[in-house]
């Protein structure tokens, strides 16, 4: 009896230390259910969801405090992307937030533009180059159509422009919308 | 002659509706008044036009050069003034527009000076590549790959195998065929190039077992060489598609090549006959690519041939030349049945990569409704590839392209045998288009938001360090400040205790 007991007590302290050094060597850094959450989201930094940016929803969602449905340019395909993540049931965009657009790109009218550098501050990922009292302009490839930079705009001189539809990012149609075959 | 002694799996026996268009030799197409040149003629980058509106030029000239190095540049077909540079309606699956430059011949025809090179063993392996891309060559065959690349085989690889496919798989198509028969010789001296630069020994001209007129006038044509080395015409039984480069590789040497790969890593390199022929013509003449051999077949045209057609001719010339009874409701498809695509006009220039132009045929007829898969497996028995095609259709309908990705989505040649062959007419080939484009767009998407995120962490990184900047300035000031007014109070306590009271 006393040996059993004494032979599970220093198992069980064994066990225990070397638990407890894994835990140190092997420390997850961050957050991994945030990172994973983070990475579905498409980064636009929109700020739709009510949030301050796509990570602190990431964070908000990881902590079950919000649904999955508030970003609009992610849309339907990030939804479910969540849902399968969490194991959740997808549930409708909430409307509240936006609707799902095709992405636009913001363009700055060069001649209405008065070098304030207000946009320059709203934009979330730095795409606007300009510097005071000097025209400024939208790095396109940058932009993630956010919208951010309308608002604060004193002469409204920003639009937000879809791309245009050339031979270079054209892809072929899904035939399941010209002819509806039963599966 | 050789013969193989291995094949692809699949694949299909197809008629091949040749003799309607080779019964008559290569004509020259009329010289057209105008002629639009889209920039964007092979893959890679767009040409970049160095001329302006109102310049006149000369045959041959280069009017856009190459803008990247996957890039070649673009020549005048003939003389004349550029009278337009904007978007036009090019020949594309999309029926879009692109940026294109627009020449008025003047009639002339009046060449450049040229650069020919009588004795090309003078030249480098590099000098040989920087000519070729220079005449702005790219495989004629139909992809439109600058063909001066596929000429380098980089210093990690050794190329064992040179194939040159003659094949011409697919029904209808018989500019090779044409090209083999009547200037073989021509052929032979681009192979004997390409030969040098890739320093290859052995040489196969893989030719299907449905042309054997081609197929005697090239060995008769390796014979007339003395220089040629080791190289041979293999006749390949005809079967769709030996022509499509993975699977004459591996019915030429029984080799495969591998998912995701290229013939090279295989050490074998392909080129298409008009390709050679093209090389022979830039080396030897200093020609640059600026016409290529165009069938014009079907049954809506009274007098179906090959013409030799400057590059940006419009197609309804060649259609009025071969005397077209097309009406309103005829499809008219460049390339062949089985790849080719719709044109949706007819006023459309002919590009590098424009091989048929195929007007209507008698399989043409409506779609039936799709029915329901039956899980008949056809479709694997037919693929080429050996994907499974039923699979890929499940999770293309289900958009669980991740899946359809595992299951080899892409290596999918887009040949559409399974198509033809489904008994449910199931249309699989533009699902798994379809699936290609949408996968693609998805990792650009995911690529580009990446991007902004690392943008957006960097600006928070910035903007945090901006801040503290500013503290710690307003801490210096703050310390400063308070050290000259501890100063000043010591200095009048000073002066107090001097001045008497
Ligand atoms: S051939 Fe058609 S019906 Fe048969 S398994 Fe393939 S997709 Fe299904
Ligand atoms: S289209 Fe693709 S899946 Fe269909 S047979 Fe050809 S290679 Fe196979």
């Amino acid at each position: 009896m006393l040996i059993a007991i004494l032979s599970f007590a220093a198992l069980a302290l064994i066990l225990g230390l070397v638990l407890g050094f894994a835990a140190i060597y092997f420390k997850v850094e961050g957050d991994p259910v945030v990172e994973q959450i983070d990475k579905l989201l498409p980064q636009t930094q929109c700020g739709q969801c009510s949030f301050a940016g796509c990570r602190p929803y990431a964070e908000a969602i990881a902590a079950n405090e919000v649904d999955i449905n508030r970003c609009p340019p992610g849309g339907e395909a990030t939804i479910h992307a969540l849902a399968d993540l969490l194991d959740r049931e997808p549930v409708e965009l909430d409307e509240e937030c936006g609707v799902e657009a095709i992405t636009t790109l913001a363009v700055i009218d060069e001649e209405r533009c008065i070098g304030c550098t207000l946009c320059i501050q709203a934009c979330p990922v730095d795409a606007i180059l300009g510097a005071a009292k000097q025209m400024h302009t939208v790095i396109s490839d940058e932009c993630t159509g956010c919208d951010l930079c309308l608002e604060p705009c004193p002469v409204d001189c920003i639009d937000m422009v879809a791309e245009p539809l050339s031979t270079q990012n054209w892809g072929w149609q899904n035939p399941v919308l010209s002819q509806e075959p039963v599966p | 002659m050789k013969y193989p002694h291995d094949t692809f799996p699949g694949g299909l026996k197809l008629a091949g509706h040749k003799a309607i268009s080779n019964q008559q030799t290569i004509q020259e197409a009329p010289l057209s008044k105008h002629f639009v040149l889209p920039l964007h003629q092979h893959i890679g980058e767009a040409s970049l036009p160095n001329v302006e509106v109102g310049d006149k030029v000369l045959k041959g000239q280069k009017i856009a050069s190459a803008q990247d190095y996957v890039s070649v540049p673009l020549h005048a077909p003939t003389s004349g003034t550029i009278i337009d540079i904007s978007e036009q309606p090019i020949p594309h699956p999309s029926g879009l527009s692109a940026p294109c430059i627009t020449l008025e011949a003047d009639g002339k025809d009046e060449w450049i000076n040229l650069d020919p090179v009588a004795d090309f063993t003078t030249l480098s392996e590099h000098e040989i590549r920087q000519r070729i891309r220079d005449a702005g060559i790219v495989g004629l065959g139909g992809a439109g790959f600058p063909s001066f690349i596929k000429l380098n085989p980089h210093t990690h690889h050794h190329v064992e195998t040179l194939i040159i496919n003659g094949i011409e798989c697919e029904p209808y198509i018989t500019c090779d065929d044409m090209l083999m028969r009547e200037r073989a010789d021509k052929i032979i001296a681009g192979i004997v190039i390409i030969r040098r630069a890739l320093r290859v020994k052995q040489c196969i001209i893989a030719i299907e077992d449905n042309k054997p007129e081609a197929a005697t006038a090239m060995q008769q044509a390796i014979e007339n060489r003395s220089d040629i080395g080791d190289t041979d015409v293999m006749v390949i039984p005809t079967r769709y598609p030996a022509g499509s480069e993975k699977q004459l590789v591996q019915a030429v040497t029984g080799k495969t090549v591998p998912s995701g790969g290229l013939p090279l890593d295989v050490s074998i390199v392909c080129h298409n006959v008009g390709t050679c022929y093209a090389i022979a013509q830039a080396i030897f003449h200093g020609e640059p690519l600026i016409s290529r051999i165009v069938t014009v077949t079907g049954e809506a045209v009274d007098k179906p041939r090959n013409f030799e057609t400057l590059i940006g001719t419009p197609i309804n010339l060649l259609l009025e030349h071969c005397g077209s009874k097309l009406s309103e409701d005829d499809h008219l498809i460049m390339g062949g049945p089985m790849m080719g695509f719709e044109l949706l006009r007819y006023d459309l220039p002919v590009i590098k990569t424009c091989n048929c132009v195929l007007t209507r045929i008698s399989s043409s007829k409506p779609k039936p409704q799709p029915l329901p898969c039956i899980r008949c497996g056809d479709c694997a028995v037919a693929c080429p590839v050996s994907l499974l095609p039923q699979q890929l259709y499940w999770y293309t309908r289900a958009n669980d392209l991740e899946k359809a990705r595992d299951y080899n989505l892409f290596d999918c040649i887009e040949c559409g045998c399974c198509s033809y062959v489904c008994p449910s007419e199931i249309p699989l080939v533009q699902y798994f288009r379809y699936a290609k484009t949408e996968a693609m767009t998805i990792e650009a998407e995911k690529r580009k938001s990446e991007h902004a995120r690392d943008r957006y962490d960097t600006r928070l990184a910035r903007i945090a360090l901006e801040k503290e900047e500013k503290a710690e300035r307003q801490r210096q000031r703050k310390a400063a400040l308070a050290a000259s007014k501890k100063a000043a109070e010591a200095e009048k306590q000073a002066e107090q205790q001097d001045t008497p009271t």
